[in-house]
């Protein structure tokens, strides 16, 4: 559990188009890793390479290395199944499954990738994740109704409860807070300070206040122009980004000045 | 009928004395509509009686001269918008009535003159061996359901993989061929779907090889392409967040397909192949070469001749027997029987999409 991810050089292609140049950097375990930076600067597509999601999108390729605790993740025997087994992911809009009941959305991972388990051994599964997931209180006495039930804030944490439920080492988020009331948000901005203990987090967000209420990392993507790849211009420690970043052009951006 | 819902207001002048338009409008009365349409049949009534015309051309008379009347009473009271929206709404609702007399007057007819044969005897009895009265088309009823029933068995896995691969795998020129060949099979005569059937199976098991089997395969002909539109559509309209959402538990892929597409989509899929049979379980002409007719029991679909509804409902009429009445009564009802039968699959088809439909209860 929480593992440490190595970053070297990843260049990121749409076809002919670079979308993210470069990017260097470590992922520390247990701690949450904020991405900022302007719209359009890659942070989805660069996230989206962590587990190999990107594979998705025929057009999409990658070259460089992400190492995950001395495992490269894009070594020629590694398949994008396994690593997303390891990396697990959390999407900006709330997305349960709506054929399933919320225990179904929880049991999902284990199903869908064959653990053959006993119904109580699922049953155990499905509540620690749920709690785990800040969700077991509301949730216990309608778990068999349908996911799509709940509110948006406890969809999404619904969300969460179904991508730890299968025990990834790394949980990447996109912007999961963006389609959330402020009170939802606070509920899984805790969440995340309480999941950080045992996974190690990375984050993408627009909302500065909360990157800086959540992560020990913050990284300022940036984009030189439309056209342009987007590149990581420093990460460090949130109060250092935050107070004394080194370049102008993250300190212009996390001052409102653009972006 | 257009009606408007706000009371009547007397039709005063519309323009304040002192020449500054006014936002409020007259308004016709409520029983506008329904005054004007009798008073244009009671017109239209009068001029045909007076130059000796029948009941279609007093209808139409009717439809215009009440959009006529209508819309011009409008536009004296309530102004030219309201006008052209009573006159519109008198177009569209005249082009729905038309659009619906036939199908009334079909079935009317068809439950009219199917009743007096409806009985037990027709849904028990074959053919074999009547002559005039009597007689049913159980033979013929066991045929449709054996046919139609080995033609959706062998369709739906076809279409429904076909439109997996559609939308879940193909991407390239193979996909574009088969959405292209998919097309052109959708506007196949159906004539043309049995006279390939009859052919492959006087090809493979010599000439003259007339079975319910190869009535199913011209079915399948028709109805593989209406499996592979209604499924393709419905397996799109199914979001890229759910199947993103299964890959990044670390999903392979033909499960992301078989136990969350699917799923989603099957309420829609279902529907679509109900409506699929009701397309096909009419069919007669395909039937009528590759099935042939016969006059009692077989329901062996690998052998012999098989009657089916709408074969033993045309050559009932195309040959009857001496005296003709029993025949042509016996058509009426197997035409019934067949208007029922598609009646009831439309009837599956929405409860099988209320009850598949995700729900979203609290
Ligand atoms: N599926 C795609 N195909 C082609 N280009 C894409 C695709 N997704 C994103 N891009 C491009 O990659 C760049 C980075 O996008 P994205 O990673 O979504 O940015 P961010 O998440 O930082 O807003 C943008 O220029 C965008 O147009
Ligand atoms: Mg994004």
């Amino acid at each position: 559990m929480a593992k440490r991810i190595d970053v070297k050089d990843l260049d990121i292609y749409y076809g002919s188009f670079r979308a993210v140049r470069s990017v260097s950097m470590t992922i520390q375990p247990r701690a949450v890793t904020a991405l900022i930076g302007p719209s359009g600067c890659g942070k989805s597509t660069y996230l989206r390479a962590l587990n190999r999601m990107h594979e998705l999108i025929p057009s999409a390729r990658v070259e460089g290395k992400v190492v995950m605790d001395d495992q490269d993740l894009y070594a020629p025997g590694m398949d994008p199944v396994d690593v997303r087994k390891h990396v697990g992911m959390v999407f900006q809009r709330p997305n349960p499954f709506p054929t399933m009941s919320i225990y179904d959305n929880v049991a999902a991972g284990l199903r869908l990738n064959n653990k053959r388990l006993r119904k109580s051994e699922t049953d155990d599964v499905v509540e620690e994740s749920l709690r785990g997931a800040n969700l077991w209180e509301e949730v216990k006495d309608r778990l068999r109704k349908p996911g799509s039930g709940l509110s948006g804030g406890q969809q999404q944490r619904l969300c969460i409860a179904r991508a730890i439920a299968v025990r990834p080492d790394v949980l990447l988020m996109d912007e999961p807070c963006s389609a959330l009331d402020p009170i939802s948000t606070h509920a899984v901005e805790d969440l995340m300070a309480q999941l950080k203990e045992n996974y190690t987090i990375v984050i993408v967000t627009h909302n500065m206040q909360q990157a800086a209420r959540v992560s020990n990392y913050t990284g300022f993507f940036n984009i030189a122009g439309t056209g342009q790849p987007g590149e990581l211009v420093e990460i460090d420690e949130t109060p250092t980004i935050f107070s004394t970043p080194t370049h102008t052009a993250t300190e212009e951006y996390i001052s409102g000045r653009f972006g | 009928m257009s009606t408007t819902t706000s009371p009547p207001t007397p039709t005063e002048s519309v323009e304040p004395p002192n020449g500054t338009k006014s936002l409020v409008r007259g308004t016709l009365p409520r029983w506008a509509s329904w005054g004007v349409l009798g008073a244009a049949a009671v017109l239209a009534a009068l001029i045909a009686r007076l130059l000796g015309f029948g009941v279609a051309p007093f209808v139409l008379l009717t439809a215009v001269l009440y959009a006529v009347g209508i819309s011009g009473w409008s536009r004296w009271i309530e102004g030219g918008r309201k006008a052209t929206d009573r006159a519109f709404t008198a177009v569209v609702t005249s082009a729905f009535l038309l659009a619906l007399t036939p199908l009334v007057s079909v079935v009317v007819t068809v439950i009219s003159k199917g009743l007096d044969r409806f009985d037990g005897r027709f849904f028990t009895y074959s053919m074999r061996g009547v002559v005039g009265d009597g007689g049913g088309a159980y033979h013929a009823i066991m045929g449709t359901l054996i046919t139609s029933g080995l033609a959706t068995l062998m369709s739906v896995p076809i279409g429904l993989a076909t439109a997996i691969y559609l939308v879940e795998y193909g991407h390239g020129r193979l996909a574009r061929a088969i959405t292209f060949f998919v097309d052109v099979m959708t506007g196949i005569p159906s004539i043309v779907a049995g006279l390939f059937a009859y052919a492959l199976f006087a090809l493979v098991f010599g000439p003259g090889t007339v079975n319910g089997f190869a009535g199913a395969v011209a079915l399948s002909v028709l109805m593989i392409p209406i499996v592979v539109r209604s499924s393709e559509e419905m397996l799109k309209i199914v979001p890229d967040d759910l199947r993103e959402a299964a890959f990044a538990l670390g999903t392979p892929k033909w499960k992301v397909v078989l136990r969350v597409v699917l799923p989603t989509a099957v309420a829609g899929i279902s529907t679509g192949v109900t409506l699929a049979i009701a397309r096909v379980v009419g069919e007669t002409a395909p039937l009528l070469i590759a099935t042939g007719a016969t006059g009692s029991t077989n329901l062996n679909p690998f052998s012999g001749q098989m009657a089916t509804l709408s074969v033993f409902s045309y050559y009932e009429y195309a040959s009857p027997g001496v005296p003709i009445d029993p025949s042509l009564d016996r058509a009426w009802t197997a035409a019934l029987t067949l208007m029922l039968i598609v009646m009831v699959l439309n009837l599956v088809a929405r409860s099988i999409s209320l009850l598949f439909a995700p729900k979203a209860g609290r």
